[in-house]
């Protein structure tokens, strides 16, 4: 049975849907992500799962209960889930144990009971030094870590994070990453995550859900996400991609530049205009004609800029009109206004809506 | 990130704007010394001055606490500002959490009434009171001898308690603006955290919310705490006729004939201390680390739901507010159109003839208001354009030490108005100046009174202003001039009508300094009030007393249209 389900939830403001059919379920310790860029809807649907708001239709249901549909919805404090906001909400007036202690107080648990746990996660998040500390002397890492023990050590249900590290800087954000994920295998608890970071959802995931103006455009794994996307929408938001337009012209799918045999291509059965996703890496590059399977096309470099870890050159098929981008190692290395031949394997190149 | 934007201003010829700025800063620091430091210098002296020899004295204070009435008066501000904060308190609290956190009906409403509270005048408020509960005559009394058909009621507004409850009334908005202004900024995340950990409403308010507002509601209570001590209207209508005194009527008495400033200045120091003291105690709690709540996203706040409960909370809002707004009200509106007000409500009763008394045939009445307006608009006007500047130079780091101008504009805050009268009196009455009675030391008293209003709104302002804007006109080729006055002038507007209003509105009705400085020919709309209620004109009182109201309710209009509807209950004080 799912731990978390839910079923065609909808959430309106006035007349604008901020979601809209949104259905999920989570298996017992799965850790799901809600990707998608500001607006999308993914916070309105996390404060809906924690019951700070009611969804305007569709239901939640936790273990088979249900605990929110539009009549009645079961308040935060009685859903034994836990959340970690945006800002932290660390209460300033509180150490860094009481903090930490404040969920075990509420459930009424002996005082030994809540030092033995407040120390052990404390351990766990290795701030155990700082128990007697107020919030204002910790560092924005710091709180983030008493923001974790507050919310595992009541051992949730269901544990939300809306957006948690979008506080921190650069390298603090990569750490917390691996950080979130390694406290999710030692927990196993059932997770959902809000974030507008490709990167972050992909780090830390079992399945990712990729939300777009209200909607779910794409719920997959994340290499299936990248190597499959569906949609125009989520090629363009998981990583960077080039968009190709083909029609069809008997057997073949006309490209701008090049076309490819319609029986190679996925999806081309269908008549009229096909669209198709094809990853910057998934191109080879080669100053000679190379042989193979794949179509070979005869461009010329359009444009190249070096950034450290790969190149990236927009290249012009000579027949075409307009560059595709490519994706090379840091030593291939091509002048602008060279010919060279692309490489394109048909089995790569993914159609999308 | 900004500093590094900044060459346009180091490109600059260097010579010419370093003799402008520094001449600006030099006219400025001399007008703030005039109106700031100099009352505050003299005062001090004077307190230590023989009254005939100049020479160094401590007598004076030795007669001004030379004597247990003196004394017991000073005690008895302190427990009267006691009382009156925790009555205060006891009004405002409520009202607050339950406006800014409770589905309670007509919290809109309630808002308004705060307001209507915060614009009326206290010696108005006081009056008012005269009439509900005055012993024997009064409505109240009046009201209960008729329904128990007892002797005689059992309210006498001359007390302790009665002025207690007066200043507690026409104070209470103070706390209540720290209040809500506290529960709006603390963040809703801050709340969530605790729900979702399996805290309730309740418990939520107790150990999370309340926790984090509570320096801000012993602010409010502070201010209300100092706002009692130094007012002068409301004790000396009620507290000389119940035969006690607290200092502000104390010092009334020292200026009376013959003046003895010297007395008073000494005599005033209690009061200075204890405010400067309270005020810093004030500031270090709400400053005070970890207490500074994070704002995060403003998020949908979930009002606490009271159930039945809500109309029992409505029914203590309507109270208070018929105890500051409506009773009042309706008895200073009857006492106006009536020909006596003890005779009631009756038509017989009815007559404009108050207002054609106040307005026609009243020696200085009407030009008591026409004063009042015109020194009102005449400091306003210039503590605006004086602290624009400062903040302008503070802000924008014109100068070097631009700080301290800052400082002695807000320095004024500290100074009750009683005690800012005695200084300005003590400087600037005696000759050469000698404008004891002209229209010049009331303007440049208010002026100095409000400046820590004007400046706090100011700097806000062009805090508010990223300097990248004026950078753009400077790159482009404008003038630092050319950006005041296209860019950083029209931006500011409505922000410095705001202050304009927040100024001139209180300044209409100022009491405190004016009953020390005012002349034959300057006197003033809430001087003219007070004069009526020594002389027991009641009727004529509340006519003038109405159309003071009247006049400022455009001005609120005005504010509200410019400002948004809140522009007076936002917290002002830091």
């Amino acid at each position: 049975m799912s731990k978390l389900a839910l079923r065609n939830v909808a959430r309106l403001y006035g007349s604008v849907a901020a979601v809209a059919d949104f259905s999920l379920e989570l298996a017992p310790g799965e850790f799901v992500s809600l990707l998608g860029p500001s607006g999308c809807g993914k916070t309105t649907t996390l404060r809906m799962i924690a019951g700070f708001i009611p969804p305007s239709a569709g239901t939640i249901e936790m273990d088979g209960q249900r605990i929110s549909s539009p009549s009645s919805v079961v308040p935060p404090e009685k859903r034994r889930m836990s959340m970690i906001f945006q800002s932290y909400a660390i209460w300033p007036n509180m150490t860094v144990g009481e903090n930490v202690g404040f969920g075990l107080q509420v459930r009424k648990l002996s005082r030994a009971e809540i030092d033995r746990r407040v120390d052990a996660i404390l351990d766990v998040v290795q701030m155990r030094n700082l128990k007697g500390r107020y919030p204002a002397e910790l560092s924005g890492g710091q709180q983030q870590r008493v923001a974790l023990a507050r919310a595992i050590v009541v051992e949730p249900e269901v544990l939300l994070l809306d957006e948690p590290l979008s506080n921190l800087d650069a390298n603090l954000r990569e750490e917390m990453r691996f950080e979130i994920r390694r406290l999710h295998d030692a927990f196993k608890i059932t997770t959902v995550y809000v974030t507008h970071d490709q990167s972050e959802a992909m780090v830390t995931s079992d399945r990712i859900v990729v939300m777009n103006k209200g909607r779910i455009e794409q719920i997959d794994a994340p290499h299936k996400l990248y190597a499959r996307p569906r949609s125009r929408f989520v090629a363009g938001f998981i990583g960077r991609t080039n968009f190709l337009e083909g029609t069809k012209q008997g057997s073949e799918v006309r490209f701008d530049g090049f076309s490819a045999a319609a029986g190679r291509l996925e999806g081309a059965e269908a008549a009229g205009g096909l669209l198709y996703s094809l990853r910057p890496q998934a191109i080879g590059l080669s100053g000679q004609k190379p042989n193979g399977s794949s179509v070979a096309v005869e461009a010329e470099i359009a444009g190249r800029s070096y950034l450290g870890e790969y190149w990236d050159y927009q290249i012009r098929p000579l027949a075409g009109t307009r560059p595709v981008r490519v994706s090379t190692g840091p030593s291939v290395v091509f002048e602008v206004g060279s010919r060279v031949w692309l490489e394109i394997d048909p089995a790569a190149m993914v159609r999308v809506e | 990130m900004t500093v590094a934007a900044l060459p346009a201003a180091a490109a600059r010829p260097p010579r010419l704007s370093f003799d402008a700025t520094w001449l600006l800063w030099a006219a400025i620091i001399a007008v703030l010394l005039f109106l700031v430091v100099s009352p505050f210098i003299y005062l001090v002296i004077t307190s230590f001055t023989e009254e005939r020899t100049g020479a160094f004295t401590f007598a004076n204070y030795a007669t001004a606490y030379g004597r247990s009435r003196y004394v017991d008066a000073l005690l008895n501000s302190l427990k009267l500002g006691g009382t009156a904060a925790l009555l205060a308190g006891i009004f405002a609290v409520p009202l607050a959490w339950a406006v800014a956190r409770t589905d309670m009906p007509g919290r809109g409403l309630t808002r308004m009434l705060v307001l209507a509270t915060f614009i009326t005048p206290p010696y108005t408020g006081a009056v008012a009171w005269i009439l509900l509960a005055g012993p024997n005559a009064g409505w109240l009394n009046r009201l209960f001898t008729w329904v128990t058909g007892a002797e005689a009621g059992p309210l006498n507004i001359y007390s302790f308690s009665g002025l207690a409850i007066v200043i507690a009334l026409y104070s209470f908005p103070y706390v209540f603006i720290f209040t809500t202004a506290a529960l709006e900024l603390v963040s809703s995340e801050m709340e969530d955290a605790a729900n979702i950990l399996g805290a309730g409403p309740w418990r939520t308010m107790w150990r999370v919310t309340l926790p984090l507002a509570l320096p801000a509601i012993l602010g409010g209570l502070i201010i209300c705490f100092l706002e009692a001590i130094a007012l002068f209207g409301s004790p000396a209508m009620i507290a000389i006729p119940a035969r006690f005194n607290v200092v502000t009527t104390q010092l009334f008495q020292f200026f009376g004939n013959p003046v003895r400033v010297e007395v008073a200045a000494a005599y005033a120091m209690p009061l200075l201390g204890v405010t400067i003291l309270l005020i810093l105690i004030q500031q270090l709690m709400t400053r005070r680390k970890g207490f500074v709540a994070l704002t995060g996203k403003g998020g949908e706040r979930r009002p606490i739901l009271l159930g039945r409960w809500r109309w029992a909370m409505f029914g203590y809002a309507m109270f208070v507010a018929s105890l500051a707004v409506f009773l009042p009200y309706l008895f200073l509106l009857q006492a106006a159109f009536a020909k006596a007000w003890g005779r009631g409500f009756g038509l017989d009763n009815l007559s404009l003839r108050n207002f054609h008394f106040v307005l026609f045939e009243h020696g200085t009445a009407a030009k008591s208001v026409i004063n009042s307006f015109l020194y009102a608009g005449v400091s306003a006007t210039a503590a605006v354009i004086l602290t624009l500047c400062v903040a302008y130079i503070v802000v924008r780091r014109v100068v070097p030490f631009g700080g301290v101008l800052g400082f002695l504009c807000v320095a004024p805050f500290v100074i009750p108005g009683v005690v800012l009268a005695i200084g300005f009196y003590a400087a600037y009455a005696p000759p050469p100046l000698a404008l004891y009675g002209t229209a010049l030391i009331l303007i440049l008293a208010f002026t100095t009174r409000f400046l820590p209003i004007g400046y706090i709104n100011a700097s806000a302002a062009m805090r508010s202003l990223n300097p990248e804007m004026e950078e753009a006109v400077r790159v482009l080729g404008g003038s630092r001039l050319t950006a005041l006055r296209r860019v950083v002038a029209p931006l500011l507007k409505r922000s410095l009508l705001g202050a304009w209003l927040l100024i001139f509105i209180p300044a209409t009705r100022e009491l405190s300094a004016a009953i020390f400085l005012y002349g034959p020919n300057t006197k003033v709309a809430s001087v003219m009030i007070f004069d009526m209620s020594e002389e027991g004109n009641l009727e004529y009182l509340a006519a003038l007393a109405l159309i003071l109201q009247v006049l400022t309710l455009p001005l609120l209009w005005i504010g509200q249209k410019a400002l948004g509807r809140d522009f007076m209950l936002r917290r002002t004080a830091t």
